[in-house]
């Protein structure tokens, strides 16, 4: 099937088979893999990706639902690839990874999350986290970096 | 960052900036030209006897290239997969060794031992053609329990096995332990299980095979923890490659845990296929694959009695363990539940006599192999689980009697009943902090806020010893190792003075590229950011052991101090030629050589400008270029250790355990970089209290299906089960690492389970609970609290 969405701001138009999965897509078509595959139940949210504005696991979504839509994978977090996003800054400065395979699936949710929160309680941001595993960190320091993360996002803007 | 950034500083981490920016490079973002997909067709049964395989459906599939069964890789000369550790049994005889077939033949051993390999142009071509092959089974009766399975007339996992007996070991005196016991004023007895975990890194196993057919050269991509290992064991047992003839590259890894640390069927069967079809084959594995394939840990039944005297000290502790092997020997299986578990039974304790046996069991289970801590989790949890029946059953307070009986840091050296000989330590110091920081004193006053709101609440403690930075050669040698256990680090300065680090450690989460580039950065002065870790990749790297046991900082850590020695040994003379001075006046600091007493002085860029540009150079005596190796032994394990408290409140409507609070303190030896330290002890304590609360690997008992295979019924930890963590450290150096380092991967998994269950137990005290397995889960604390009151309301 013929599908045009624009991906990480730019415009992409592709053929896939209807049964392709999203994170399928991104990863073995588009080549981009910092959306990574932790689970083959919908459980680890290392998949995590923005379709319009909303964190969504990409394992769980057919690519051919992204018809039409924004889709926004880590590598469009910080649109120069140099220049860190506030949470990408957040999960540096915090020790907010280990081993890094959780981290984009954890940040893009977090991003989410924090678009509405700018500042989060540490509760708020474990019940938000729920779906996204880490086995590295113990999460303590993801937590840290997320209330860090939200609050950078928003800086400025306060009124 | 352009400055130096030495010992005890905690720069943001090097490699932080491609994982956050989502350009980590793992096995499974690999492409290879012509690449073909694998998928593995795996046993259904339990224990089944194989007969005809029919593969010809298969193969006719539209994309399949081939379809490879055991009979077929046995055909070829294909050898079985090794173990790396042997132990003798108590009757002095080797333990029993089965072949380990990469593809089963003959007999499957358990649900997910692998049959048979496809190999197609797209993965899913290779899986409905796995779905397509037909197997004849003759299903056995399957025994997944240890105890059935040492029963006459079990079911036998091999038919030359008899029991299922792997292996009777034992360390210790018994004579002393039975002495011990004849004089106690008190016996504390315990029947406990260590429960199977499964240990799932978030990222699942993969492996690329390659075959070049122009130079004859293999290569294998692959999660692998230790790469040159890995080359060592597939090239000469299984596939008969010359070392030099096979590369294996561990990328970035996410995440290990002892999961990856063992050579994999996997690998072999992607490395051969790719030399039989001449093209790259890649295999990825699903999560719920990885439940039934990867390595699990664990596993223990353990009965175990502590003997003390009237005031409570302990006079001896005899310890009778059964430990589950699985269907093969994985690894390092038969090592981790002997070597690395009695030897840490002396825990921080003076207990002066100590006997433990072991039975290694085959089960048809997954093999069992080193899991974080990995036998050591289980000393301490049997350790710190009788000295609370003890504390219970004699009326002493738990703080009290773990005092009581410590070994005083005046002590140390401290030789145990147990091998081992700790070098340095203070675990008072660590109990008097942990105390504090927990506010235990305010425990009471919390207990009965939350029995106000109807909950119950338990505090408990835990203290523990580790025996880690994997190990003397030579003693390791005498316990069976069949490998060495050094590491080694090459240290390149480059003509312009960067420096690149090659080193045969691993970095899968634990920021190595971070902690070795400070210690070269504080060694050589230059600056952190001209500093760059090379890892994973034996065609880069010398040689390496890898990463696992805590090792990678004490052991790869030294050998890295030591070739940074060299290359300062080297620059001074080339300093001392270049400043016309002798060699014993040059001094080396701050980056700079200078002539002691004056301000005559060259850079270390300068001197390394000098050694690749060498116009005026002593090249009668000295070679050009500034490059050194190092290798390094360490001489005896390290003994980080420390006490932990934790704190739970549980719901009776539910059975729910909350964590409440966490405390740590633990001593790791010098700290290189505290903020990497604190990421380790926080991650080690989680997968401890997953041990404790939620995670557990259940068989079901007649079928011998795993029926905790998924995310969705074995349960992580997440992120909104769990407290904010206190952790601190209260060091004592090492006395014989370089820097006096201890390591602090595995700290937290190996205190954190006993202090959880015996805080669970503690509030579950007043219904008169004496001992919760783990893990705790609702359901079975709900059914613990129901009988106590049932019990109770019968008195």
């Amino acid at each position: 099937m013929d599908i045009s969405f624009t991906l990480n701001g730019r415009e992409t138009a592709v053929d896939v088979p209807p049964a392709t999965l999203l994170v399928e897509l991104l990863r073995e078509r588009l080549g981009l893999t910092g959306t990574h595959v932790g689970c083959d139940t919908s459980q680890c949210g290392a998949c995590v990706v923005h379709v319009d504005g909303r964190s969504v696991k990409s394992c769980t979504m057919l690519a051919v639902s992204a018809d039409g839509c924004a889709v926004t994978t880590v590598e469009g977090l910080s649109p120069d690839g140099r220049t860190l996003h506030p949470m990408q800054q957040a999960f540096r400065d915090c020790h907010g990874l280990q081993c890094g395979f959780c981290t984009p699936g954890m940040m893009m949710s977090a991003t989410d999350f924090a678009a509405s929160h700018p500042a989060p309680t540490e509760a708020e941001v474990r019940h938000w986290l729920e779906g996204n595993i880490c086995r590295c960190t113990g999460y303590q320091n993801i937590v840290k970096s997320v209330i860090a993360g939200a609050a950078a996002m928003h800086q400025g803007t306060e009124a | 960052m352009a400055e130096v950034v030495g010992i005890g500083a905690a720069p943001r981490r090097k490699e932080d900036f491609r994982f956050v920016t989502g350009r980590g490079n793992y096995v499974a973002d690999i492409v290879r030209p012509g690449m073909a997909f694998g998928a593995f067709l795996r046993s259904v049964h339990a224990h089944a006897e194989i007969g005809a395989v029919d593969t010809a459906a298969a193969a006719a599939m539209p994309g399949v290239r081939a379809v490879f069964t055991g009979a077929d890789m046995a055909a070829d000369g294909v050898g079985g997969l090794p173990v790396g550790w042997g132990i003798v049994g108590r009757d002095g005889l080797p333990m029993k060794e089965p072949p380990h077939p990469a593809l089963a033949v003959g007999k499957v051993r358990y649900v997910g031992d692998a049959v048979a390999f496809v190999v197609a142009d797209t993965l899913e071509a290779a899986r409905a053609a796995a779905e397509a092959i037909v197997v004849d089974y003759r299903p056995l009766p399957a025994v997944v329990d240890m105890a059935a399975a040492l029963t006459p007339g079990s079911p036998l996992v091999f038919d030359d096995v008899p029991g299922n007996l792997c292996c009777d070991w034992e360390l210790g005196d018994a004579i002393a332990v039975d002495k011990a016991f004849a004089k106690a004023a008190h016996v504390a007895r315990l029947k406990l299980v260590n429960n199977r975990l499964i240990g799932n890194p978030m990222e699942p196993r993969a492996a690329i095979g390659e075959y070049n057919a122009g130079t004859g050269q293999y290569t294998l991509w692959t999660t692998s923890q230790f790469p040159h290992v890995v080359r060592l064991l597939m090239g000469e047992f299984v596939l008969h490659i010359p070392q030099h003839r096979l590369r294996v590259v561990a990328p970035d890894v996410g995440g290990g845990f002892g999961v990856k640390q063992f050579h994999y069927a996997e690998e072999a069967v992607v490395t051969w296929a790719a030399g039989k079809l001449a093209c790259p084959v890649k295999w990825v594995c699903e999560r719920s694959e990885g439940f039934i394939s990867d390595a699990h840990g664990r596993d223990h039944v353990t009965e175990a009695a502590l003997a003390l005297d009237a005031e409570g000290r302990f006079l001896g502790m005899k310890v009778e363990t059964l430990a589950n092997m699985g269907g093969y020997l994985s690894t390092f299986g038969p090592n981790i539940p002997t070597n690395l578990y009695a030897p840490l039974l002396s825990g921080v304790y003076t207990t002066p006599a100590i006997h433990c046996s072991v039975k290694v069991v085959f089960t048809n289970t997954v093999p069992v192999d080193a899991y974080r801590g990995a036998g050591r989790p289980e000393a301490t949890f049997v350790v710190e689980r009788l000295v609370d029946v003890a504390a219970i059953e004699m009326g002493i307070d738990k703080a009290e009697i773990r005092r009581r009986n410590m070994i005083p840091a005046e002590a140390y050296p401290y030789q145990t009943p147990v091998l081992v000989e700790y070098d340095s330590g203070n675990p008072r110091a660590c109990l008097d902090r942990v105390v504090e920081l927990a506010d235990v004193a305010g425990f009471p006053a919390r207990r009965e806020a939350s029995a106000k709101a109807g909950k119950y609440r338990g505090l408990g403690f835990s203290t523990y010893v580790e025996a880690c930075g994997l190990a003397p050669s030579r003693l390791a040698g005498q316990l069976g190792a069949r490998g060495g256990l050094y590491e080694s680090a090459t240290v390149r300065v480059h003509p312009t003075g960067q420096v690149t680090v090659l080193i045969g450690t691993h970095n899968h989460g634990q920021g190595h590229e971070t902690t070795f580039a400070q210690i070269v950065s504080d060694k050589l002065g230059v600056p952190f950011d001209q500093v760059d870790i090379v890892f994973g990749d034996t065609d880069k790297v010398q040689f390496g052991m890898g990463t696992y046991g805590s090792r990678s900082l004490v052991v790869g850590g030294a050998a890295l101090s030591k070739a940074s020695d060299k290359v300062i040994l080297k620059a001074r003379k080339i300093a001392a030629h270049l400043l016309e001075a002798a060699e014993q006046d040059v001094v080396f600091e701050n980056g700079k050589a200078s002539v002691a007493g004056t301000d005559r002085a060259k850079t270390f860029a300068e001197i390394a400008g000098a050694a690749y540009v060498p116009h005026n150079y002593p090249l009668e005596t000295l070679e050009p270029g500034l490059e050194e190796q190092a290798y390094y032994d360490p001489v005896n394990f390290t003994y980080p250790g420390g006490a932990h408290v934790a704190e739970v409140e549980i719901d009776p409507e539910t059975g729910v355990v909350t964590l409440a609070a966490y405390t740590a303190v633990d001593d790791v030896g010098t700290v290189i970089n505290p903020m990497i330290v604190e990421g380790q002890i926080h991650g080690g304590i989680i997968q401890g209290v997953g041990q404790a609360l939620f995670e557990h690997g259940v068989y079901d008992p007649d079928s011998g299906q795993l029926l905790s295979g998924s995310f969705m019924d074995y349960c992580m930890p997440r992120a909104d089960d769990l407290p904010k963590m206190t952790t601190t450290t209260q060091s004592t150096q090492c006395a014989h690492t370089p820097m006096g380092v201890k390591g602090c991967g595995e700290c937290g998994t190996i205190g954190s389970p006993a202090a959880v269950i015996n805080a669970v137990v503690d509030a579950l005290a007043p219904l008169g609970v004496k001992h919760v397995d783990m893990p705790a889960s609702p359901g079975r604390i709900w059914h613990l609290m129901r009988n106590a009151g049932l019990a109770q309301a019968a008195e």
